[in-house]
């Protein structure tokens, strides 16, 4: 990781204070405890921790707002619990396995790598940073991401999803890769979106799309956006068997809201 | 297509009066009146006129007058004028009936048949003028047993306390969000909180960011399910999180802030495009169940450090006080109720004037659930929904309620007359809009003095009515039910309510 760190400090005197990352054993830790010692190492100037033995502690991540806003580079290994990174604030979490439900819900600022599969409600209501997952995800993806001018969530997913991707989505970015060539096979993807782009490897049916939403091809425009993020994905997982250059040759779709205001007609005067 | 509706109002001009200074065309944001300047006066056109009086207080002839309309559809008891003009325009549009305000159906308003006790020769009456009155009120969870001990004289707490929020009078400022009501009138009600040493809501439209050093110390900001201008720094800024899952006016749908509404300053508020519909869906979509909000509700805890109360807000529906349980037991340190009078920037009217049950009955069911459960002490109870007058706050207090939140009392305050055109955008009060020349009509010193006085006259009002029952403070009067008596009203309410019948 040393060579990738993004707080690898280059002042030989700041190096000193922080010798070695920071440890944590999670095994007899609860999650408020565990939460708790990281805020410590935070407060403490820790610029980067290493939590051993996560088994479901939920909310990493989470307790970590400072007025100061001091920035961390969390590694995990283990599967933690619901909830990883909810609200995160600007720090960078690498989990080393799965991660559960929830994870980067209302996720502010940051990065976080799951180096294997993770669960419901991923990037919910999502304004910013980066997630990275290796392989599939589950139901409810990307509801409700959001983005504002110059904040702009990504999620970048190595597999499939399962139903209801992209719901009421209002900004931000979503990549599919379906690296296994597995196909898509959810159903009401982007019902309700309504701002904001998904890109799938492959393709998809008009009918497992909702009715707010075109599927067209991609130009030249999202050809950038969608070689920075799968270039970004290949720097994360260099080991997926599949090469970056095949991926990125490979036909995609694009799915966009057709109206930012979906609702405009429903009402009388 | 040519409606079919009459218009609502009548607008007389009394000529004699009018000097043609073109102050109501002005004042008019729907266009009601313009100059003629051929015959070299104004003319009105009775369609726009949205009743809100506004011409009518700032015409400085006095010329203007407004009424309803005489003109009048065939009387019939089943179809009333409000359900064949409701028809009529759904006929003409094929679209859903938006209604602002909270409901104006005639359902039973409990609070006017409720009376209050006074001491009589025993117990004697204490004047809250000579004596101190303590409606200062602690909101969130209470431990089951304090573990004091003392040391030379010193007494010290044991238990480890859950945070509570302060507040000097049982009234906070309800749920407003900016973008469904005007940057000053938001202000206003900041203003006012914080002199008045109480609270106002953020909604769920954020709180801008220059706002948050100055008036944090007296927020309450607000999580959605839309999620609007959520970063840790609005959570942490505030006193308090409060999770929206309903609202009286509206239970069980979502909202939307149409897209002309959302302007440069909301959208960065909100950190949503300009112009974008900024919908909250129905449910929050990582809410599917009681385990899921305690999720939401310590996800909330840890990002603040466990250092605020959580409250979960709710409307009070048929089977609420279940549910409510178990939000407690989720670990919501605060229940907010709100009821079918509650208001709303807008509603579908269907929804609003159907859907929901009263506050008064749902404040009672709601205490006496969790005391039979005996876990009443492990949350404060605001309730919310058509409390229009200090007698109401107290009388929600002795039917179980820690405090009251207050919406439509406090825009009456600012000036709304309740003309229900909130979803327009075009308030001409400067309320309910986001259109820079009417919000401007809102001075932030002269609004926020008037909701300061309001909070001031109901405290004294309160006090009054404490003292003349022999009570010195608020804390006695939380679910004393034996001050309060009904009249007029069914066996089963009484029941409900948890009160005797007067002369009882």
């Amino acid at each position: 990781m040393a060579a990738s760190d993004p707080f690898d400090q280059s002042d030989p005197s700041a190096c000193k204070l922080q010798v070695e990352p920071s440890e944590i054993d999670a095994t007899d830790l609860d999650t408020k405890e565990l939460n708790g010692r990281l805020r410590e190492l935070l407060l403490s100037g820790a610029k980067k921790a290493v939590i051993r033995n996560v088994c479901g502690q939920r909310y990493i991540g989470t307790r970590l707002y400072t007025p100061q806003h001091l920035k961390m580079n969390i590694e995990i290994f283990g599967t933690p619990g619901n909830d990883l990174g909810a609200f995160l604030y600007g720090h960078e979490i690498r989990v080393h396995g799965n991660s559960q439900d929830g994870v980067g819900n209302t996720m502010d600022a940051g990065e976080i790598v799951v180096e294997g599969r993770a669960g419901d409600v991923l990037g919910f209501s999502m304004r910013g940073g980066e997630i990275y997952v290796r392989d599939g995800c589950g139901y409810r993806t990307a509801l409700h991401m959001k983005e504002y001018e110059g904040k702009k969530p990504v999620l970048v997913v190595g597999g499939v999803s399962q139903d209801f991707l992209g719901e009421y989505m209002a900004g931000g970015v979503v990549i599919l890769l379906d690296l296994d060539d597995a196909g898509h096979n959810a159903s009401f993807i982007g019902t309700g979106m309504h701002g904001g782009v998904i890109y799938l490897r492959g393709g998809v049916e008009k009918d497992q799309v909702g009715g707010q939403v075109d599927i067209s091809p991609l130009d030249e425009a999202d050809r950038k956006v969608l070689e920075n993020y799968v270039n970004g994905f290949f720097e994360r997982f260099p080991d997926t068997g599949k090469s970056r250059e095949e991926i990125l040759r490979s036909e995609f779709v694009r799915l966009t809201p057709r109206s930012k205001r979906p609702y405009s007609g429903l009402y009388a005067y | 297509m040519k409606s079919f509706v009459f218009p609502e109002f009548q607008i007389i001009r009394d000529e004699e009066k009018c000097g043609q200074c073109r102050g109501c065309e002005r004042q008019c944001a729907f266009g009601t009146h313009t100059y003629d300047p051929v015959a070299d006066r104004l003319v009105s056109d009775d369609y726009k006129c949205a009743g809100c009086q506004r011409c009518v207080i700032f015409c400085p002839k006095k010329a203007i007058e407004i009424r309803p309309t005489p003109s009048f559809y065939r009387p019939h008891a089943s179809w009333s004028r409000e359900k064949l003009e409701d028809l009529k325009k759904q006929a003409e549009t094929g679209g859903v009936i938006l209604t602002g305000s909270g409901s104006d159906k005639p359902f039973r308003i409990y609070w006017d048949h409720i009376v209050l006790n006074a001491s009589q020769v025993t117990n004697p009456s204490i004047d809250p003028l000579r004596e101190p009155m303590e409606l200062r009120t602690f909101l969130g969870a209470k431990p089951d047993l304090m573990d004091v001990t003392t040391q030379n004289g010193e007494i010290e707490i044991k238990t480890d306390i859950a945070p509570n929020l302060m507040v000097e009078t049982p009234i906070l400022f309800s749920a407003m969000s900016y973008g469904a009501i005007s940057y000053n009138a938001f202000r206003s009600l900041a203003t006012a909180a914080c002199r008045s040493g109480t609270y106002f809501n953020t909604g769920e439209g954020g709180l801008p960011r220059e706002m948050r050093e100055e008036f944090g110390r007296c927020a309450i900001v607000q999580v959605a399910s839309g999620r609007f201008g959520i970063d840790a720094e609005y959570l942490n800024c505030a006193q308090m999180v409060e999770i929206k899952v309903g609202q009286g006016a509206k239970p069980g749908i979502g909202g939307h802030l149409p897209g002309e509404k959302v302007s440069a300053m909301v959208a960065e508020t909100r950190m949503i495009p300009v112009g974008t519909d900024a919908i909250s869906p129905a449910p929050h979509h990582d809410i599917y169940s009681i385990e899921d909000l305690s999720m939401l509700i310590t996800a909330l805890k840890e990002a603040t450090n466990y250092e605020k109360p959580i409250s979960v807000k709710i409307a009070a529906v048929h089977n609420f006080a279940a549910i409510a349980s178990g939000i407690v037991r989720a670990g919501a340190d605060i229940i907010a109720i709100d009821g079918i009078r509650g208001g709303t920037g807008a509603a579908p009217k269907v929804i609003r004037d159907n859907v929901g049950i009263p506050t008064e009955l749902a404040i009672s069911s709601l205490d006496r659930r969790l005391r039979s459960e005996g876990i009443r002490n492990r949350c404060s109870i605001i309730a919310a929904g058509g409390i229009r007058c200090s007698s109401d706050v107290i009388k929600a207090i002795a039917l179980g309620a820690d405090a009251v939140y207050i919406g439509t009392a406090a825009l009456i305050a600012m000036g709304c007359t309740l003309c229900q055109k909130c979803y327009t955008g075009k308030c001409n009060w400067g309320i309910c809009t986001q259109d820079p020349r009417l919000s401007g009509r809102i001075s932030v010193e002269i609004a926020s003095q008037r909701l300061s006085n309001l909070i001031s006259a109901w405290s004294h009002e309160i006090a009054e009515m404490l003292g003349g029952m022999g009570i010195n403070a608020l804390e006695s009067l939380r679910g004393n039910r034996d001050h309060l008596r009904g009249v007029g009203l069914y066996e089963w309410e009484m029941d409900v309510l948890g009160i005797k019948g007067a002369g009882e």
